[in-house]
């Protein structure tokens, strides 16, 4: 398995091409913030997280995954491909009929990988938390790590979610919140403004830490450190900061690209910006 | 008629009670959570005795269903505890997504079903719920009959792998199923066999289809009546072997006439087996303030409003 930061990134330039090209073969789907969270799921699968790409949906003795916010679903599925967890060719068939990596990811189709069905928003941090609560249960040292858009906390359901963990010390939760201050209808400032998310999950008795979610060895250090602070009485809140459309210029730092794909020639001019790494799918 | 007695009148809501603490003892990957109606739902026995696998959520049922969902994972059986209300309505997008969609084995228990919670009125009094939990694919929908058969049911789920919604109630009903009754899932119960009639019922309206089958016995008209404790899925052989007898039938159920089971049926003989059907049921309207009697009675859910349906539907043969 890949861990020096050097190969990592390597990796993350390959996650961004499987990325584009994906979005690009079925004209549908949402690149923005997949190439904004490659790196964070690259460090996590290829690096931070103990799992075992021969799936099975308890993940006993691992730790496991969760993405709430499922439009994301381009990198998830690269990160889970290229980790090992089926076929990097099954990417081609992303978003088409029959195929199981659908639109939004789902443990319906019964892909590897995926525990739960994510893509309308607000669910996932509470479905965290629950498979945090079962392995405090089942004396699991196994941690839970989530994935949260920004835009995502406006659904009420995380705030019930965020109070609920700190309160019951579900210490061995590590989530992260995507900060790349965009959403559909612009950025969050202007849809509906989160303020200080840091002032707000402290306040609801949460351990914040910030890192730069583009910059790899910030990220890895970052994680590591997450994880070395587990277990002491309360849940861990990443702020994660991000560009949209990181990697690729003219889809950088706008809200635009959140839900559109490039045509041929924005494919060929993304793919000058990204280095082949571990061979095209 | 065969005869039924009984020697006590209990709720429903105390046969969930009694079933988890019992599931519980049973299995230790049965796991509880509750929105803050730990009294209500009858949960405080299993709270007591398994401190550590009861989860007090507080005043936040999409968040409660989203951590049991997510509690399957480990191979815990999370049962959830709250009014009807809010373990459908409330949550129904959550329940769509996060328990049926991702296949989750998530037992969604819902107390102070229908009209007869009583006098909290209309914001509590759902009558839609069991449309749209049936609605879910790969939803087992299950209302039982009286607090014996609520228990065994609570037994049964627990043993069943795959998402449930349990609805029972607040209301003292008479408790005429046997004690050591074994629950099968999906299917019907005969109370007594007859040729004139059949007379579906579930929930407690199985005590007023034997209340009116009693009468219409005095009368002379012989009603096959059967306890469909489960809704979804449905036995359609027990249903079309019964009207292929009597030619007839009659629906009982406390929710709206739209979603419920009388809707199953008649979708079931519209397409094998035409049959005059008559519902009684809540008639597309919300409830209101009231004794639950009050209540069965304006709207309607009663024994008489029972036989003035079977001689209605007679009459269409």
């Amino acid at each position: 398995m890949t861990k020096e930061i050097s190969d990592l990134e390597k990796m993350a330039s390959q996650v961004r091409r499987d990325i584009i090209k994906m979005v690009y073969e079925c004209q549908s789907g949402h690149p923005g913030g997949s190439l904004g969270c490659a790196d964070y799921l690259v460090a996590l699968y290829f690096r931070v997280m103990k799992h075992n790409p021969e799936f099975n949906m308890d993940g006993t003795g691992e730790d496991l995954f969760f993405l709430s916010n499922g439009h994301i679903s381009p990198v998830f599925y690269s990160v889970l491909a290229r980790a090992g967890y089926f076929d990097v060719a099954e990417l081609k068939t992303f978003r088409k009929l029959n195929s199981r990596l659908q639109g939004h990811p789902t443990t319906h189709e019964h892909l590897p990988g995926v525990r739960i069905a994510s893509g309308s928003l607000g669910q996932g941090m509470s479905v965290a938390i629950g498979a945090a609560l079962t392995k405090k249960i089942n004396k699991d040292n196994g941690i839970v790590f989530s994935l949260h858009g920004d835009g995502e906390l406006q659904e009420g359901q995380n705030w019930e979610a965020a109070m609920f963990a700190p309160f019951n010390k579900v210490d061995n939760l590590i989530c992260t919140v995507d900060v790349n201050g965009q959403q559909i209808d612009g950025p969050t400032s202007k849809v509906l403004d989160l303020t200080s998310l840091e002032a707000k999950f402290l306040a609801f008795g949460w351990d914040v830490m910030h890192t730069d979610g583009n910059n790899m060895s910030e990220l890895v250090a970052t994680l590591e450190e997450a994880k070395s602070k587990t277990g002491n009485g309360k849940p861990i809140m990443i702020l994660m900061k991000t560009e949209m459309g990181k990697g690729v210029d003219f889809m950088e730092g706008s809200h635009k690209w959140h839900g559109i794909a490039p045509n041929a020639e924005q494919l060929a001019e993304a793919f000058t910006q990204l280095e082949e790494t571990f061979g095209d799918f | 008629m065969k005869k039924y007695t009984y020697t006590e009148k209990k709720d429903t809501r105390s046969g969930f009670g009694a079933g988890l603490l019992e599931a519980g003892r049973k299995n230790e990957n049965v796991v509880a959570l509750c929105a803050d109606l730990i009294g209500s739902l009858k949960m405080g026995d299993f709270q007591k005795e398994f401190p550590d696998r009861f989860v007090q959520v507080g005043i936040a049922e999409a968040n409660m269903i989203g951590i049991a969902a997510g509690m399957t994972i480990g191979g815990k059986i999370p049962f959830t505890g709250t009014f009807a209300n809010f373990s459908t309505g409330r949550v129904y997008d959550q329940i769509r997504q996060s328990v049926a969609y991702s296949d989750k084995n998530v037992k969604i228990c819902a107390s102070h079903a229908g009209l007869t919670l009583g006098e909290d009125g209309a914001t509590h009094q759902i009558l839609e719920d069991i449309g749209m939990m049936k609605m879910l694919p790969g939803m087992t929908v299950i209302n039982p009959c009286d607090y014996n058969q609520t228990k065994a049911a609570t037994l049964a789920i627990a043993e069943h792998e795959g998402p449930v919604y349990l609805r029972f109630g607040r209301p003292v009903i008479p408790v005429f199923t046997p004690a050591d009754q074994k629950f099968e899932i999906g299917k019907a119960w005969m109370v007594n066999e007859g040729t004139d009639v059949t007379i579906i019922a579930t929930g407690h309206l199985v005590w007023e289809a034997i209340l009116a089958g009693e009468k219409l016995a005095e009368e002379g008209i012989n009603a096959e009546i059967i306890n469909i404790h489960t809704i979804k899925p449905l036995d359609e052989e027990a249903v079309l072997n019964s009207v292929k007898k009597t030619g007839c039938i009659v629906t009982c159920e406390e929710h709206n006439r739209y979603g419920g089971l009388g809707e199953s049926v008649a979708q079931l003989l519209a397409t094998q087996l035409p049959t005059p059907q008559e519902f009684v049921a809540v008639n597309d309207s919300f409830g209101e303030s009231g004794t639950p009697a009050d209540l069965m009675k304006k709207y309607g859910l009663d024994s008489s409003n029972i036989i003035e349906a079977v001689k209605k539907v007679m009459k269409r043969k």
